[in-house]
This record gives C-alpha cells, structure tokens and sequence, in this order.
C-alpha cells in the first residue's frame, strides 16, 4: 500500500505528443480536424470554382416558380401552374401515403407467413420458405417492374370493358382492374354521413378505452372480462345503428364506362400498385423472418411454466409469449419500415410521382438546380429516417428488460 | 387355489417370442407422415388443401410457359407463328440477345472473352478466402493480384497502369512489414507514403508508354449487362469492407471528434436511399472535384455505392464489437497490447466472426442494389432489358422471360451467398455445443 504513490510529476516534452497516450489522442484528433477541414475547404474550393465556371449560384428561388407539369395523383389540390415547392410536397405526401400502405400490408404478410412457416403442416412449411426465399433474394426494382407489368401490359384496357360481349368484366360490379389502373367505389358523404364516420372513430378510441380498463381490472384485482366479442360490438355496433338512424347517408359511386375511359369511382394509379404491392412483398419476406426469430426466441420453457400455470393456450399467446417475442419483433420491424420508405423511392422507376420523382425528377431537370434539389431530397428523408430511430430508441427504452 | 394359479400360469407361459408385427396402416410409412405433416387437425387439413390448390394454380400456369417454350425464333411474331395460339415463352429473346444481357450493347463483341475469363478468375481468386481452411495459402498470392489482373482484362489499355498500381501496393507492403514492429502508426503512413511516390514514379512512365497495348482499351461506358452488376457488386463490397471496418472502430473510439465524424457520416448515408446517392453521382459529384477533371460515371457511382456500403457494414461490424465480453478488452489491455495489436489479434478477429451473417446480408442487399443504377440509365441488366431489348421492334412485349431471367439470375447469386455464409457460421463455430 506504501508503494502507491503518484507517478513523478515530468515537464511536458513534444515527444509526448506522440508517445504519451495521455496526449496522444489530442495529436490525433488535431490531426484528424485538419485534415477533415482541409478536405471540405477543397472540395467547397472546387464546388465554388464550378459554380462560377458555369454561372451558377446556390439559390432556392426555383421553388417560388411555377413548375409547369402535371401530376397525375395529387393528395392535396395542384395545377401546373402551382410552384415547384407545391409539386415537392405534393410528392412528400404521395411518398407518405405509399410508404404508409406498403407499411401496412407488408406487416400482415410478414406476419402471416412467418407464423406459417412454423405451422406443423409440411406443405405449408416449405411454400413460405419458398415465398420468404424468392422474394429476398430478387431485387426489389425486379419486383417493382414486374407488377407494373402486369399493371399495365396484362390487365384489359378500359375499351374491354364495353359492349354485350365484353372480353372483361367488373369484379362484383364495383371494382374495374385496368390497364389505367384500378377503379374502386368512392364513399359520398351526405352532411349526416360525418357525424357516422365521426361515431365510428369515436368507437374506436371506445374499444381502447375498454381494453385498458380490463387489462387494469385483471393485474388490480384478478377479474377476467371478456374482450373479444366486447371490442367488435364497440367497434361495430354504434356506427351501424349511427347510419341506419340517420338514414343512410353514405353511399358509393360507382366506377362506370364513359367514353373512352372509367368515370367516377376511385383511380387508383397502376404505378403506385406496383410499388405498394412489390415493396409490401419484398419487405413481407423480411418481416416474415423477423416474426419467426421473434417467436423461436421465446423458449419453451416460458411456454411449458405457464401451462403449468393453468392458463389456456389462448392466453399463454396473449400474455407470456406475444409480449416477449415482440421485443425481439419490433426493433427490426421499424427498421424495416424505414427500409420501406427510402425504397419507395423506387417509384421513380414505373413513374409513380413521389417525392424523387417531383423534386429530383422533373424539377431537378427543368430547372438544372441539380444540388439544391438532392439536397432537399436527402434532407427529406434524412428527417423521415431520424423520426422513425427516434420512435424506435424509445420503444426499445421502454420495453428494455429491467434488470435489479 | 394355489395349486389352480399355478396349473393355469403354466398353461400361458410361451415359450417362444410373438413375431413382431407392423404397426397399423395408420401408423406408418406415407400415410402416418401425411396424418402427421398435413391432416394433424381440421383447420390443418384446410391450410394443406389452400395450399395444394395454390401449387396447382402455380404450376398450372408456369409449366405450361415453360415446356412449351420456343428457343429458337428472330423475333416475337416468329415465336407467336409457331406457338399458334398455344401457351408458350419466347425464351428465343434470351438465346438472341444473350450476349447483351450479359454484357451489355456496347462492349466489342469479339472481346466478350475477357471478361469471362475475369468472371473465371473471380472463382479462383475468391475460393482460398471462402474456403479458407481446405486450400493452400500460396493461392492467396493470386487473390492479390486478381483486382489488377481482372482490371487490365475488362477494361483493357496499356498493361503497365495495373502493374505500377499493383507496385505500388507492394513497396507499400514491405514498408509496413518492415516498420510494423516498430511503430504500427509508423508503418501505416510510411506504406501510404511510399506507395504513393511509386504511384507518382509509374504514372510518369504510363504516360510515356501507353501506346503499348495489348489488349485494346474498353472504356467504361461501354460497360453492361449483368458483367456491370457483377462489377459493382464485387468491387464495391470488397472496398467497403476496409471502409467499414475503419468507420466502426471509429465510432467506437473515445476521440470525441474523430466518433462524431463517423456517426454523422454513418447515421447521414443510412439515412438516405441509395438512388439518391446515385443521383449524387449522376449530377452533383461532378461539382465537387477540381475543373476539368473528366471522372467516369462507371467510378463516381462505385464511389458512392462503396459509402453507402461502407455505413452499412460499420453498423454491422460496430454490432460485433459491442457483442464481445468486455473481459476481451481488458484482456488485452492486461496484456500489454496497445491499441492497433489488440484490435488486429485479438478483438477483430472475434468481432468479424460474430458479423459475418451480417455482413453477407449486406453484401447481397448491395449486390441486388446494384440494378438501381439502372435509373440513372445505365443499362445493367435491368437497364438493358427496359432499354434497349424491350425497346427493340423484334422483342417487343416478351416480359416475363425476360424479367424471369433477370430474377434468376439474381436468385442464383444471392441464394448462393447465402447458403455459403450459412455454411461458414457452421464452419467457425467454436463454441462446443
């Protein structure tokens, strides 16, 4: 113990800037800054020496102009005469929704095939391994572009649809598959109909409501309320009794041959199908082996203990395996649905205007404002990216293991 | 009683051993399998029925396509004449434009050699890393010069570029082995440097001698087909691996500036899709690099897709560092190693191990990746098929053969990845369970 004493206090030498690792690391971090420095000051050197050569200048003016194109699918209202800035956000939001959808559908095919490619049944077995397989190691554009085929070169052109003896026909009346895209019902809403949309999502928040009160009863006391055929009679029966009280004030337009083309309806364009379905499918393949690792890394002696337990296999699901397995689930399935959105920028390829295709399509080559442009598009997604890590670090917080 | 007991036990008492019978139909061969595997419960014998009728539907429509497919035809009207209205593929496109789909439109036909024989080569160059442990190390030599060697013959020109490159790399080999023992920082610049000045030497004398050529140069924008897809595959996972390795232990580093650069530069490139890193290389690069300086579109989008690359497998490897037993470190450190001999002997060699499932996901998510450029028109395969093939008067509207075969190809290569790497987990682990 009489031997520790402080290392003898030494004069600083330059040597020491290199060989003492107490100041080594500055000497490399120095090291590291200038060169870091020196790099940016040449290429913004060089950035500025091109700009000037070609008479140039770094401006967002551009987007005040108008963008004088069209866009065939537009969230929000758009002409050509609107501003470059009102086409990028119009491709914001076409991003947004196609990303949203394929979210959606890509989940329920990545779990429904997942959760098969454990089922007991051989045949089913090896048809999801051969779905998970196909689908992951082809690249997604391959995807993207077959659909669109199909979309565009299978399905019968409108003019099909006409006469007695039509070569093609409406599925159930209501829904035409076109070379124009596919044209569904579109609800109208009577003033009434609102209030019924409105009672609906105020039963939705109700079938919440419900749920959490019965989780909080059963941990509070041990009290066991049903929650199946509760939830669907909220969910269901006051918006029925809504639209019928008020005499049915939603109705459907249907889609109907005039001219050379559909009329009324929804349009929905071949290309975002395409996009939709082939992103849904392609990520669906790698949801599918998310949800089976999810489920295998439950073990089984979590499932045996609350057998033993006395809880039924319903509720050895719901309880003890679901909660773990969605630990291990969700993380990768966020990450997924980023994958999701920066591949949706795929629509470029079947002309899907989306973000890449407005702002570093068309705009970037109209206006020849080649870096503002990818700017503003990297930085759309970079803030997209971020959003969704954010949400992600905090649900990992929130569901991370407590440990002592 | 007794008596009465012991007369009957007696009279049942065999003698010899019943014949073993077979279980019941029910309970073997075939059919207790299929009781098993597909008809184990009702909702069970539903999904079995789903399933099989989907197969058939499947195959109803595939097969027919396939068999009755037409190999030999000029063009699509041709194959429809002698399909006469029956189900068929005109798989005659692919034995026509073969050669395009591999190579692309515009690489000099009677040079298709050299690049499959680079294609060759990249097998044997590729199987003493891959099978490491069954072949002998001498053919790791082979592996070195191969990226020259596969350089001079796709892209031709004068022979001397890729032997001063390759030089270079050697003088800067030596200098390392030399000054490593020393000081590994040293080492690391001195190899730089003396590479470097070769570099500098041997580009004075390309200048002089580039008329020397045996083979005749190809330039890059001739490059296509798949060979561009394989090109940019291989190129730039093998450069991103260094890259990444360099960016992962720099995010773990306790530098404060030199892990803020990394993690914005990871977190910035993870961030975005790749196409528009793409179009950074299409359009914006070029303002960035000095006037006048011409690169190719073929180098600037290796560039980036190598970044892109790169931030992925730091991710990947940072996942294996964090992975090992802080006791790894320590144990090091007790060693008395410094910081570049714990990294290469002990922790990296661990760490790569744990990442290589990783890894390989990145490089056939790359490698699938690669058919983007097919967007900032380049004609890879996919380009050459939406370009070119299906522009064509001849071949106009044969989609699936052709999308088929893209696919195929792709599946090949990437389920081939794959099972390799799954393979080699199997190989390295260590852990005797």
């Amino acid at each position: 113990m009489t031997a520790m004493t402080d290392p003898q206090k030494e004069s600083f030498r330059l040597s020491m800037l290199l060989n003492d690792t107490r100041y080594r690391s500055y000497t490399f971090q120095f090291i590291a800054l200038v060169a870091l420095i020196a790099a940016f000051a040449y290429l913004g050197s060089n950035l500025a020496a091109n700009l000037r050569a070609a008479g140039l200048n770094i401006s967002y003016e551009f987007l005040e102009e108008p963008s004088n194109y069209d866009i065939n699918q537009t969230l929000i209202e758009y002409t050509s005469r609107s501003s470059h800035w009102r086409a990028a956000v119009v491709g914001v939001l076409n991003t947004l929704l196609v990303a949203f959808l394929a979210c959606v559908t890509a989940t329920i095919f990545g779990v429904i095939a997942g959760v098969l490619r454990l089922s007991n049944n051989w045949l089913v077995r090896k048809l999801m391994a051969a779905y998970v397989e196909a689908f992951r190691n082809v690249p997604v554009l391959i995807w993207i572009i077959i659909i669109f085929t199909i979309m565009t070169a299978v399905l019968p052109a409108p003019r099909d649809f006409r006469g007695d003896e039509a070569e093609a026909s409406m599925v159930l009346g209501a829904f035409a598959f076109t070379n124009r895209g596919v044209y569904i019902p579109k609800p109208i809403f009577e003033p009434l109909g609102w209030v019924v949309l409105f009672v609906f999502v105020a039963s939705i928040i109700g079938a919440v409501l419900y749920r959490r009160y019965a989780t909080k009863l059963l941990y509070d006391t041990g009290k066991l309320l049903p929650m199946g055929w509760p939830t669907v009679a909220i969910l269901f029966l006051p918006t029925i009794v809504a639209y019928f009280i008020l005499g049915m004030p939603i109705s459907l337009e249907y889609p109907e041959l005039g001219g050379f083309n559909f009329r009324g309806g929804i349009q929905i364009l071949g290309s975002l199908i395409a996009l939709w379905f082939a992103l849904a499918i392609y990520t669906g393949a790698f949801i599918a082996e998310n949800v089976r690792a999810g489920i295998l890394s439950v073990s089984r002696g979590q499932t045996e203990a609350a057998a033993s337990l006395g809880l039924r296999p319903r509720r050895i699901m719901n309880l003890v395996v679901l909660p773990q397995a969605l630990r291990v689930i969700v993380p990768p399935l966020i990450s997924n649905y980023l994958n999701i959105t920066k591949n949706s920028s795929l629509a470029i390829a079947v002309g899907y205007m989306d973000i890449t295709g407005t702002l570093g399509g068309i705009t970037l080559n109209q206006t020849g404002r080649a870096i503002e442009s990818v700017l503003l598009l990297m930085l759309f997604y970079l803030l997209i990216s971020l959003a969704i890590s954010a949400v992600m670090n905090v649900y990992n917080n929130s569901i991370r293991l407590k440990e002592r | 009683m007794s008596d009465m007991m012991q007369h009957q036990i007696d009279a049942f008492v065999r003698r010899e051993m019943l014949p073993e019978r077979e279980p019941p139909v029910t309970e073997r061969g075939v059919v207790k399998w299929m009781r098993e595997n597909l008809f184990s419960t009702i909702p069970n014998a539903i999904l079995t029925v789903l399933a099989l009728i989907t197969l058939y539907y499947l195959l109803a429509g595939v097969l027919p396509w396939l068999l009755n497919g037409i190999w030999d035809a000029p063009s699509v009207r041709a194959c429809r004449d002698i399909l006469e209205g029956a189900r068929g593929g005109c798989f005659a496109v692919l034995a026509e434009r073969w050669n395009q789909l591999l190579f692309g439109f515009k690489y000099p036909s009677e040079e298709y050699w050299r690049p499959t024989l680079a294609f060759v080569l990249l097998f044997v160059a590729a199987a003493p890393v891959m099978f490491f442990k069954y072949l002998p190390r001498q053919m790791l030599l082979f592996t070195a010069i191969y990226p020259f060697l596969a350089y001079w013959l796709i892209w031709g020109g004068p022979i001397l570029a890729p032997i001063v490159a390759l030089l270079g790399f050697v003088v800067g080999y030596v200098v390392w082995s030399v000054v490593v023992k020393k000081s590994f920082a040293g080492a690391f610049f001195g190899a730089i440097a003396a590479a470097v000045v070769v570099w500098w030497i041997g580009g004075l004398f390309v200048e002089g001698l580039s008329s020397n050529t045996i083979l005749p140069a190809v330039p890059s924008r001739d490059m296509g087909g798949f060979m561009l897809n394989m090109i940019l595959g291989t190129v730039c996972v093998s450069l991103s691996l260094p890259f990444g390795i360099a960016l992962a232990l720099g995010r773990q580093s306790r530098m404060p500036i030199i892990k803020w650069v990394c993690i914005v530069f990871i977190e910035f490139i993870r961030g975005v899709p790749l196409i528009t890193l793409l179009f950074v290389a299409n359009v914006v690069l070029a303002y960035f690099l000095p006037p006048g300086t011409n690169f190719d579109l073929i180098l600037r989008v290796i560039i980036m897709i190598t970044m892109f690359a790169s931030a992925y497998i730091a991710e990947v490897i940072r996942g294996g560092l964090a992975a090992l037993p802080r006791g790894q470190y320590e144990a090091a450190d007790s060693l008395g190693l410094d910081y570049p001999q714990a990294m290469r002997l002990i922790i990296l060699p661990q760490a790569l191990k744990i990442s290589i499932p990783g890894i390989v996901n990145v490089a056939v998510g790359l490698f699938k990746d690669t058919t983007l450029v097919s967007i900032i028109s380049m004609f890879d395969l996919i380009g050459m098929i939406r370009g070119p093939i299906l522009a064509s008067t001849e071949w106009n509207g044969v989609y699936w053969e052709l999308l088929g075969f893209a696919a195929l190809l792709f599946f090949i290569v990437c389920y081939g990845i794959s099972q390799y790497s799954q393979w080699l987990e199997r190989e390295l682990n260590t852990d005797h369970r």
